[in-house]
C-alpha cells in the first residue's frame, strides 16, 4: 500500500470540482437565512459558482498531469466532460428558477443538489481510478435520486424518486461487483496500472474473471446511460421528474456514464476489445431500435424525449463500437462531440416543454401543443429548431453529431450497424415531426401555457439554440478540440 | 461585375435566403409587403440566373463560375460550387418557376402569408444549392435542408390529407437519402475527399479502383435515393399524395425543381462515378422507366382528380426522362435534360391552371367540371396549349424533348423507343380526354356559370409561360448548346471509346432535331 500525499498540484487540478462542492455549500448553508420570496437569489448563487468553476477549469487546464497518485487524470479529455457538465448546469439552473417559484418548490437545496450532481459527474469523467469512478458515481446519482422526487406532493415524482433510487442502487451494486473481479484479477483498480497489467499479458488465468468483469460494469453503466435492456426505468423517471431535473438528469449523468465507458473499455482495458465489443455492438442495435420504436408510440412529449434520449445514447455506442473496432481516436473524439451538441439540444428541450407545460406541469401531452405556431410562433419555431437538430437535419448541431459518428463507424467498416442506425434516425425524425405537425398543422386551440418566456429561460435557450447553429455551420473547431481530448485515454 | 462573377453561384444561393430572412422582418399584419418582397427578391434571382446564363462559356467542359473555400477542416468539406450547362439549365428553371409560383399564390393563400413565403424562398435558395454543389457533403447538406421548407408547405397550406402527404414526402426521402449517406462516407473512406471533381478524377485515373460488388453497392445506394425523388416506378407511391395535397406554388416547385434533382443527382453523380454499373443495370432501368411512361400514363387516363391525373403524368414524364439518360448516346441525354426543364415548365403551368380552376370551384374533380370552354373562354384556351405541350405537340417545347429522347432509347434498343412512343400516345389520350370532359360540351353545372374569367396576374402568369413553352419548342438551340460539352463529359465517363467517333457521328441527327 503507497501513502498517498497531498500536494498543491493535485488540489489545482481538481480546482473546478473544490469550487463545485464549495459553492454547493454555500448555498445550503444561506438557503435557511434566505426569504422565501429571494430564493432565486441561491439559483444566481449556484450559477455564479458554475461560472467560477469555468474559470477553475481553466486554471486547471493550464497545469495538466495526474493527481492523487494517479487515481484522477486532468486532461484535455476530463477538461472537455466538464466543460459540457458545467454547460448543462448553467442552462439547467437558468431554466429552473421560473420554474420552482411557479410550482412552488423553490428551495435552496435544489441549487445545492444540481451542484453536487455536477460534482459527481466531473469527478466520473475525470477518474482513473475504478474505486474514484464509482465515488463519483455515487456523488452524482445520490443527489439526482433526491432531485427526481423534488416534486414532494406530486405522486408520479415521487414515484419516479423511487424507481430511480431502487434500479440504480441495484445496477451500481452490479458496477461495484465488477470492480471486485477485475481487482480480484489483476490486483488493481487504477485504470493506467490495469492497463499496463493488460497489454503486458500474463493474466491467462484471469482472462475469464476479466470477461465478467466487463459484463458486469457494463451492466452499472448502461443502466445510467439508458441503454436497452436496461432502459425500462426512464421513460417513467423522466417523465414523473421535474421537467429541468429531467434536462440535467437525461444529460449530465448521461454523458458522465459515457465518459467512465470510454475510458475503461476504450481506454484501460482495449485489450479486451473482442468481448466488449459484441456487448456494445448489440446493445447499440437494441438501443436505437427501442428508443426509435417505443418513441413513436408516445403521446406525452416528456415519455417521447425520454425514448429519443435512450435512441441518442444507442447512436452513442455505434460511436463506441467504432472506437473498439479500431477507429479509436476519431471514434472518441465523435463521441465527445456528440455528448456535447446532445446536451445543448436536450437541456434545452427540456426546459422549454417545462415552461410549456404550465404549473403543475399539466399539459405536457403532444394533443396540448397543437396551434402553437400560431400564438407563440417564436416559441415554435426555437422547439423546432431543438427538435430538427435532435432528428439530426443538416445545418444542426445534431447533424454533425450523427454525421461524425457514422463517419468514424465506416471508417471502422461498421457497415451493417451505420445503415441500421441511418434507418433508425429516419424513424426518430416521424415523431419529431408529430410534434410538429401539432405545433404547425394541427387544428385547434392550443392547450400549454402561453405565458412570457421568462428571461432567465430565455437566455438559456438563446445560449443552446446559438451553439446549436453554430455547431451546425461550423463545428471544426470543437471537433478539434474533440480530436485532441480524445488523444491520450485513459 | 468582376466581383459578381467571382461570387455568382454564392449570391443566386443565398439571396433567396436573404429574402427569406427579410420577409421573416415583415410585420404579420402587412400580408401585401411580404408578397411584395418575395415576389422582387425571386424577380432579382431570375434576373441574376439570366445574367448566369448569358455569361456561360460554351464548349467548355469545365466547371464554371466555380468557388472552392475550404470550410470545414476536418474532414476535409469544401464550400465548392460550379455550374455546368445541366446545372445552368435547371437553376434557370428554378428561379424561372418561383416568381410564378408566388403570383400564382397571390390571392390563393391567405392564412400565415409571410411563413409562406419564407418558405418558398428558403425552398428555392436548398433547391439552387442543390444543383451548384460540387462538394458531396455540400450537396447531401442542401439535399436535406431543402425537405424541410417543403413540408411546411404541404402541411400548413396543404389541402385534405396534407399532413399525412407531408410526412409521407420526407420519410420516403429520408430513406433514401440515409443509405447515399452511407454511400457518400464509404467513398470519403476510399478517397480521402467529398470534391466530386477529385473523386472523378482519382477514377479515370486509375488512381481509385472500386471492386465490381462495392461499385455495384454504391450505385445502388446513390440510384435509390435519386429514383426515389424522380420518382421511378416502383418507388412513386409517395408522389401522388404530396402533388395532389400542396398547395399550388408547392406543386409547382415539387413536379418542377424538386423531382428533377432525382435526375440530376443520376446525372451527376450516378453515372460519371459508377460507370459499369450504371451500364450493367441500365436495361433494368430503361425497363423500369418504360413501366413508370406506361403505367402512370394509364393511371393518370382513370384520376377523376385533376390534380391527381398531372401527378400521375409527372410519373410518366419523368420515365422518359430516366429512359434518355440511360440511352447512353448524346440525342437521348440531351433530351433528357430538355425534357426536365420541359416538364418543370409544362407541369408546372397545369397545376397552376387547376390551381385557378380549385380557386373559383372549390373542387377539382373532373365531374364537377363540363362545358366551362363557353364560360372562361380565355382560361379554357390557356389550358389547351398547356396541355399540348405537354403531351409533345411539335412547335411546344414537350416535343422536342420527347423526340430526342424516344430517339435516344432507339439507338439504344429498338423496343425502348417503340414502347415509350406508345406512352406519348397514351399522354395524348389522358390529356385530351381530360380536356373533353372538363371544358367541352355542354355546360353541366350551374355554378360554372358565374366563373370569372382570368384577371391580369394569372394572364401574365400563363402568358410568360406559353411565350417559354413556344420558344423552348421551336429554338431550342441556346439551350442544348450549353449542355454540349456536359453531356460530353458524362458520356466520356459512362461509355467510353465508344463515345467520341459516336458523339461526332450522333451530331446530325441531333442538328436536324433542332432546326
Amino acid at each position: 500500500m503507497t501513502t498517498v500525499y497531498v500536494h498543491a498540484p493535485d488540489l489545482l487540478r481538481i480546482l473546478p470540482e473544490i469550487v463545485l462542492s464549495v459553492f454547493a455549500i454555500l448555498v445550503m448553508v444561506s438557503e435557511p437565512f434566505t426569504s422565501p420570496a429571494r430564493k432565486s437569489g441561491l439559483g444566481w448563487l449556484a450559477l455564479f459558482g458554475v461560472i467560477v468553476a469555468g474559470a477553475g477549469t481553466f486554471v486547471a487546464s493550464l497545469s495538466p498531469g495526474l493527481a492523487f497518485g494517479g487515481s484522477l487524470a486532468a486532461d484535455g479529455f476530463s477538461f472537455y466532460f466538464i466543460f459540457i457538465f458545467l454547460l448543462v448546469a448553467a442552462l439547467t439552473i437558468l431554466g429552473s428558477m421560473r420554474y420552482l417559484d411557479r410550482d412552488n418548490i423553490h428551495h435552496g437545496e435544489y441549487y445545492a443538489l444540481i451542484l453536487m450532481a455536477t460534482v459527481g459527474a466531473c469527478f466520473m469523467a475525470a477518474s482513473t481510478d475504478l474505486i474514484m469512478i464509482f465515488i463519483g458515481l455515487e456523488i452524482s446519482s445520490i443527489s439526482t435520486y433526491i432531485l427526481a422526487g423534488f416534486r414532494r406532493a406530486d405522486s408520479k415524482s415521487n414515484e419516479a424518486s423511487l424507481k430511480y433510487f431502487l434500479l440504480g442502487s441495484f445496477a451500481t451494486a452490479f458496477f461495484l461487483y465488477g470492480i471486485a473481479f477485475v481487482y480480484g484479477a489483476t490486483g488493481t483498480t487504477n485504470l493506467i496500472a490495469l492497463g499496463e497489467r493488460l497489454t503486458r499479458g500474463d493474466l491467462p488465468a484471469a482472462a475469464s474473471f476479466l470477461g465478467v468483469a466487463v459484463l458486469l460494469m457494463f451492466v452499472g453503466l448502461a443502466f445510467k446511460v439508458s441503454t436497452a435492456p436496461f432502459q425500462i426505468w426512464t421513460p417513467d423517471v423522466y417523465q414523473g421528474a421535474p421537467a429541468p431535473v429531467t434536462a440535467f438528469l437525461s444529460t449530465a449523468p448521461k454523458a458522465a456514464a459515457f465518459a467512465v465507458l470510454l475510458r475503461i473499455f476504450v481506454g484501460s482495458m482495449a485489450s479486451l476489445s473482442s468481448v466488449s465489443f459484441w456487448v456494445i455492438w448489440l446493445s447499440a442495435i437494441l438501443t436505437m431500435s427501442v428508443g426509435n420504436l417505443g418513441a413513436l408510440a408516445q403521446s406525452n412529449v416528456k415519455r417521447l424525449l425520454a425514448y429519443s434520449s435512450i435512441a441518442h445514447a444507442g447512436y452513442v455506442l455505434v460511436a463506441i463500437a467504432a472506437a473498439l473496432a479500431g477507429a479509436a481516436n476519431e471514434a472518441n473524439a465523435s463521441v465527445i462531440f456528440y455528448l456535447l451538441s446532445y446536451a445543448l439540444m436536450n437541456v434545452a428541450a427540456f426546459v422549454l416543454v417545462a415552461h410549456l407545460a404550465g404549473s403543475g406541469e399539466r399539459c405536457t401531452n403532444v394533443e396540448d401543443y397543437v396551434g402553437l405556431a400560431r400564438e407563440r410562433p417564436a416559441v415554435a419555431a426555437a422547439f423546432t429548431l431543438l427538435l430538427l437538430s435532435l432528428g439530426g437535419i443538416p445545418a444542426t448541431a445534431g447533424f454533425f453529431a450523427k454525421f461524425y459518428v457514422f463517419r468514424a463507424a465506416i471508417h471502422a467498416h461498421l457497415i451493417g450497424l451505420t445503415v441500421i442506425a441511418l434507418l433508425n434516425s429516419v424513424v426518430s425524425v416521424y415523431y419529431y415531426l408529430k410534434l410538429i405537425v401539432a405545433m404547425y398543422m394541427g387544428e385547434g386551440k392550443t392547450e400549454v401555457s402561453l405565458g412570457a418566456v421568462p428571461w432567465p429561460l430565455g437566455a438559456a435557450l438563446a445560449v443552446s439554440l446559438a451553439g446549436i447553429v453554430y455547431l451546425g455551420l461550423f463545428p471544426s473547431l470543437a471537433l478539434r478540440w474533440a480530436l485532441s481530448a480524445a488523444q491520450p485515454l485513459p | 461585375m468582376s466581383w459578381l462573377n467571382g461570387h455568382a453561384l454564392t449570391v443566386i444561393t443565398f439571396l433567396p435566403l436573404a429574402g427569406a430572412a427579410s420577409v421573416a422582418f415583415v410585420p404579420r399584419e402587412a400580408v401585401k409587403r411580404a408578397r411584395w418582397v418575395a415576389l422582387i427578391v425571386s424577380l432579382a434571382e431570375f434576373l441574376l440566373a439570366l445574367y448566369l446564363f448569358w455569361g456561360f462559356r460554351l464548349h467548355s467542359p469545365a466547371m464554371q463560375f466555380v468557388e472552392n473555400h475550404p470550410w470545414i477542416s476536418s474532414p476535409a468539406i469544401n464550400y465548392h460550387l460550379g455550374v455546368d450547362g445541366l446545372s445552368l439549365i435547371l437553376i434557370l428553371l428554378t428561379a424561372f418557376l418561383t416568381p410564378l409560383s408566388i403570383l400564382a399564390s397571390w390571392s390563393g393563400i391567405s392564412t400565415r402569408v409571410k411563413e409562406f413565403h419564407l418558405f418558398l424562398l428558403a425552398l428555392e435558395a436548398g433547391s439552387i444549392g442543390v444543383f451548384v454543389s460540387l462538394d458531396l457533403f455540400l450537396f447531401f447538406m442542401f439535399w436535406e435542408v431543402m425537405l424541410i421548407p417543403m413540408y411546411f408547405l404541404i402541411g400548413v397550406w396543404g389541402h385534405g390529407r396534407r399532413v399525412h402527404a407531408a410526412v409521407k414526402f420526407i420519410l420516403y426521402t429520408m430513406v433514401g437519402s440515409a443509405l447515399m449517406l452511407v454511400a457518400i462516407l464509404f467513398l470519403y473512406n476510399l478517397t480521402g475527399t467529398f470534391n466530386l471533381e477529385v473523386i472523378l478524377q482519382q477514377l479515370s485515373s486509375g488512381q481509385l479502383a472500386l471492386s465490381g460488388r462495392a461499385e455495384n453497392l454504391l450505385f445502388w445506394a446513390f440510384f435509390i435515393a435519386f429514383a426515389i425523388k424522380v420518382p421511378l416506378f416502383p418507388l412513386h407511391t409517395w408522389l401522388p399524395d404530396a402533388h395532389t395535397e400542396a398547395p399550388t406554388a408547392g406543386s409547382v416547385i415539387l413536379a418542377g425543381v424538386l423531382l428533377k434533382m432525382g435526375t440530376y443527382g443520376m446525372l451527376r453523380f450516378c453515372l460519371p462515378l459508377f460507370p459499369h454499373a450504371a451500364r450493367q443495370f441500365s436495361p433494368l432501368i430503361s425497363a423500369l422507366a418504360i413501366i413508370g411512361i406506361i403505367y402512370g400514363a394509364l393511371v393518370a387516363m382513370v384520376q377523376p382528380d385533376l390534380k391527381r391525373l398531372v401527378a400521375y403524368s409527372s410519373v410518366a414524364h419523368m420515365g422518359f426522362v430516366v429512359l434518355g439518360i440511360f440511352a447512353f448516346n448524346t440525342i437521348g441525354m440531351e433530351g433528357a435534360i430538355y425534357q426536365m426543364a420541359n416538364h418543370g415548365v409544362s407541369t408546372g403551368a397545369l397545376f397552376i391552371l387547376v390551381g385557378m380552376l380549385y380557386d373559383r370551384r372549390h373542387t377539382r374533380l373532373i365531374k364537377d367540371f363540363g362545358g366551362l370552354g363557353t364560360t372562361i373562354p380565355v382560361l379554357s384556351t390557356f389550358f389547351l396549349i398547356v396541355s399540348l405541350s405537354s403531351l409533345g405537340l411539335p412547335m411546344l417545347n414537350g416535343f422536342v424533348g420527347e423526340f430526342l429522347i424516344i430517339l435516344g432509347a432507339f439507338r439504344r434498343h429498338a423496343a425502348y423507343g417503340a414502347l415509350a412512343a406508345v406512352g406519348v400516345i397514351l399522354a395524348a389520350v389522358y390529356l385530351l380526354w381530360m380536356y373533353q370532359r372538363v371544358f367541352l360540351g355542354e355546360v353541366t353545372h350551374e355554378e360554372s356559370r358565374s366563373m370569372p374569367d382570368c384577371n391580369w396576374r394569372e394572364k401574365a402568369i400563363l402568358v410568360a409561360m406559353i411565350v417559354v413553352m413556344l420558344f423552348m419548342g421551336i429554338y431550342p438551340q441556346p439551350f442544348l448548346r450549353r449542355m454540349d460539352a456536359g453531356v460530353a463529359q458524362v458520356l466520356g465517363r459512362v461509355a467510353p471509346g465508344a463515345a467520341a467517333p459516336e458523339y461526332s457521328w450522333r451530331r446530325a441527327p441531333a442538328a436536324e432535331a433542332r432546326r
